[in-house]
């Protein structure tokens, strides 16, 4: 059983959780996830590793609440335990100086680029941080991204907070600024990491990604994952989950999200009348 | 008197085959204590029985038989589980019919003593009485790292505990058993019968650390500061591809994905449980192994209308175990031999369509013996699929060697260690099961286990001597 620490609500729809799991807290580096299970009959979801506190022996995650498993993870509470919960896994970001560097967080990919951008910042470069959402109520730790970047934009596409617009107009206005820029890494929805990609593509600046295919195991072991990057299949859960995001097939990955879409919907059906009941 | 070699074996009893398609349960439902006595009374108990030396492990098979034909069935477990720690599970999924069965005497004029079936009703019946749990040995103050919770990890760990030793075993998955959780399935191999196997494992003292992915969580390297010998049991869990056009539709499963989705995860019990598993009215299992039925028969349950094994080779070179193939035909599994897969086909919104295939025919032997399976030029053919099944063979995880360079692996990819004591190049470091073997069986792995065990208790109480010496090679 792994604890729950501590729970914070960062939005209607957005919850952070601090969980006890010193031996990998000891491990886990930027860019690596975890998968956790809530309850015995739970499905494997994977999540990255939003921070982690080596000392406390804590990892933290933040959880977009999406279908069944999601919803019901954001019921717990506090005090509460998960079924299971195991990593680090995947790769870590690859860390080194590389200058200039931009990072986009959108939507819940926040909570992913934040321990990147700490490492980035530590290994000397200058990071400049984007971070967008849908609306107001999808956007968090504003102040946590402040922190670790050299400057921020923040904005939202309905223009409820910060700039208005998607967060690929200001990605290309640094890229048209005249600023060198080395490095960019790109996070969030599938959608938003392919529109990211193909806005650095012209400029020829390395553009990673985090791929989030749907996973059983994490480990290599059942191909769910499967995507195809340089013209290749790779597994996202070993091999990623970060990749040059020029090189990736997007529409792949956006069809392969879509395998479950009408059990998922079945399930959460499932889960609502079940509460409703209850 | 009648002779007993002209007296007819014991049929299994077996579910209605139309009832089977629709339902996990068990297929096979095991003799009765009368079948049992009177099948076991058919053995001529030879005086050099080619049984034991036909088991990979050398079970003392005739001595067991002979206790349970005079109804002492604790004699009979003793002499079972003398050289077996998993009968319950060998006697269902071992293929005795290329083994113990195929040099039984009773063979060469008619039917082979059921040995199979034997071991697995002594092994079920001591499993309805509670097991008994040996006294534990005292404790030597050593300490065992075991990797992996299959057949050969279970084995090496009940073993060093009854010696001892303090165990520990790390498992990457959220359930112990290896493939014999997530790979076979619940009608072939009820779960709770794995778990019977592990409670008693953890009964002997053995402590069992699920959700621990070694090669991430920690690496060997730390895992020998902490403990004295460490037992690699991670089997071959990597899945291989065919790399033909269009393996990433959606539809296109590996059995590992199917079967993992299916028997852990449970998803034939979608929603009840939360992961999802889905198979479309038209299946093609591509291979024709233990894996390839279990998927096909799995996909049957799961709703499919049809569902074809496809294979390069002929009937004859099938290398599942008979009872198998044979259940799998009676469920109305399609078998196409000689048939080779050249591309899947897809729709525009990136869903397996078909499946394009070339026929084969059997030309000259090939480095294992077998006619090896030549296209037939200009056979191309399309045929509609919905879903389609890559079970063609695994191959050990890399994830667990970060930082294990001294660990010689072969061009498989399995660890190279020393069949007669499980050592790996990598001093104290034993390995044994399919990430030595590549996929095998559990009861090959079961005897790495009992081996690595076996030299692991030596070396504990005497390291002293070369750790490595090269195997001599085979006359
Ligand atoms: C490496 C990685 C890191 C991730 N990090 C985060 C994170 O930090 N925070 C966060 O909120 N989400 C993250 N996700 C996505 C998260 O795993 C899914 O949203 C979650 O599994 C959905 O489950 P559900 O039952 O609530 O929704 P469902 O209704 O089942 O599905 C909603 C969507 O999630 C996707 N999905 C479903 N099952 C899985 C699965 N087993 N694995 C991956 N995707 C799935 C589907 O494509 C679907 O579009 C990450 C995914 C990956 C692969
Ligand atoms: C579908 C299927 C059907 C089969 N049918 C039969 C049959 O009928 N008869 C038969 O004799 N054999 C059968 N086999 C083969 C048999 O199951 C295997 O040969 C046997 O299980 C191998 O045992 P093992 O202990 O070596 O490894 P496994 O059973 O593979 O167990 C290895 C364990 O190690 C864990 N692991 C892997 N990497 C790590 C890591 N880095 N850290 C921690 N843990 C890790 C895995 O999760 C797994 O639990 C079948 C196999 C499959 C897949
Ligand atoms: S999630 Fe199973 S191989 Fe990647």
């Amino acid at each position: 059983m792994y604890l729950i620490t501590h729970k914070e609500v960062l939005g209607p729809v957005t919850k952070l959780f601090v969980v006890e799991a010193p031996e990998i807290a000891r491990k886990a580096q930027a860019g690596q996830f975890i998968i956790l299970r809530v309850s015995e009959r739970g499905e494997r979801i994977p999540l990255t590793i939003a921070d982690y506190d080596r000392a406390a022996g804590t990892i933290t995650i933040v959880v977009q609440e999406l279908g069944k498993s999601t919803q019901e993870l954001g019921t717990l509470e506090t005090g509460d335990a998960l079924a299971s919960f195991t990593g680090p896994l995947g790769r870590p970001t690859e860390v080194k100086n590389y200058g200039n560097v931009i990072v986009v967080g959108g939507g819940l990919g926040i909570a992913p680029i934040y321990p990147i951008c700490r490492v980035l910042r530590e290994a000397g470069n200058h990071v400049t941080g984007i971070i967008g959402a849908r609306t107001r109520d999808l956007l968090f730790w504003e102040d946590a991204m402040r922190s670790v970047t050299d400057e921020l934009i923040v904005g939202t596409d309905d223009g409820s907070y910060g700039r208005q617009g998607v967060v690929t107009t200001p990605l290309k206005e640094l890229l048209d600024s005249g600023t060198q820029y080395d490095a960019v890494w790109a996070i969030g929805p599938a959608i938003m990491m392919k529109f990211c990609a193909l806005t650095t593509q012209p400029y020829g600046v390395r553009t990673i990604v985090s791929l989030n295919s749907i996973m059983v195991d994490g480990t290599g072991m059942c191909g769910a994952c499967r995507v195809v990057v340089g013209g290749r299949t790779r597994f996202a859960c070993v091999d990623g989950p970060e990749f040059d995001g020029h090189e990736v097939d997007w529409d792949l990955l956006l069809s392969r999200l879509r395998i479950y879409a009408d059990l998922e919907q079945v399930a959460l059906e499932a889960y609502n009348s079940a509460r409703a009941a209850s | 008197m009648v002779k007993k070699s002209s007296l007819p074996r014991h049929e299994m009893p077996a579910r209605d085959p139309a009832e089977r398609r629709h339902t996990f349960d068990e297929v096979a439902l095991g003799y009765s204590l009368e079948m049992a006595v009177a099948e076991a009374s058919r053995c001529l108990n030879c005086k050099g029985p080619s049984c034991v030396a036909g088991c990979p492990v050398n079970v003392r098979i005739p001595e067991f038989i002979a206790a349970l034909a005079e109804q002492d069935l604790w004699g009979a477990v003793e002499a079972l589980k003398d050289k077996n720690s998993l009968p319950a599970v060998c006697g269902r999924v071992c293929p005795q019919e290329t083994q113990c069965e195929a040099v039984c005497v009773l063979a060469r004029k008619g039917e082979p003593v059921a040995i199979g079936r034997l071991e697995r009703f002594v092994a079920d019946w001591e499993r309805m009485q509670g097991m008994r749990i040996p006294e534990p040995a005292a404790p030597t103050g050593k300490k065992v790292v075991v990797i992996g919770t299959g057949p050969a990890g279970l084995t090496a760990a009940g073993d060093l505990a009854k010696r001892g030793h303090s165990v520990t075993m790390l498992e990457a998955l959220h359930t112990p058993g290896g493939v014999l959780m997530y790979g076979i399935p619940e009608f072939r191999l009820p779960k709770d019968i794995v778990q019977a196997e592990i409670d008693y494992v953890r009964k002997l003292g053995v402590s069992i650390r699920c959700d621990a992915v070694v090669g991430k969580l920690y690496t060997l390297q730390e895992l020998l500061q902490d403990y004295d010998a460490l037992f690699l049991g991670t089997g071959a869990g990597l899945p291989m591809m065919l790399n033909i056009p269009g393996e990433n539709y959606n539809g296109v499963y590996s059995s590992n994905e199917l079967l993992t989705r299916t028997n852990l995860m449970k998803g034939y019990l979608f929603p009840e449980w939360d992961t999802p598993v889905k198979v479309g009215e038209r299946v093609a299992v591509v291979g024709a192994g233990n894996v390839a039925m279990d998927a096909a028969r799995c996909s049957l349950r799961l709703g499919a209308k049809e569902v074809h094994i496809v294979y390069r080779r002929s009937r004859d070179e099938v290398p599942a175990r008979a009872e198998e193939v044979h259940h799998a035909a009676e469920e109305g599994i399609i078998f196409d031999f000689l048939t080779n897969p050249t591309a899947i086909l897809g729709d525009e919104k990136g869903w397996v369509t078909g499946m394009r295939y070339i026929r084969m025919q059997l030309g000259e032997p090939d480095a294992s013996g077998r006619r090896r399976p030549v296209p037939i030029e200009g056979s191309e053919y399309e045929v509609p699929m919905d879903t389609v099944v890559m079970a063609l063979g695994t191959q050990p995880n890399p994830i667990v060697f970060t930082e294990a360079d001294a660990l010689t692996r072969t061009r498989w990819g399995t660890v190279t260690a020393n069949e007669a004591n499980g050592r790996t190049r990598m001093e104290r470091v034993w390995a044994g099961g399919d990430i030595v073997t590549g996929a095998a069986t559990v009861i090959s792995a079961m005897g790495a286990g009992r081996i690595a065990a076996g030299d692991i208790d030596a070396y504990l109480a005497d390291p002293s001597g070369p750790w490595w010496v090269e195997p001599a090679a085979e006359a």
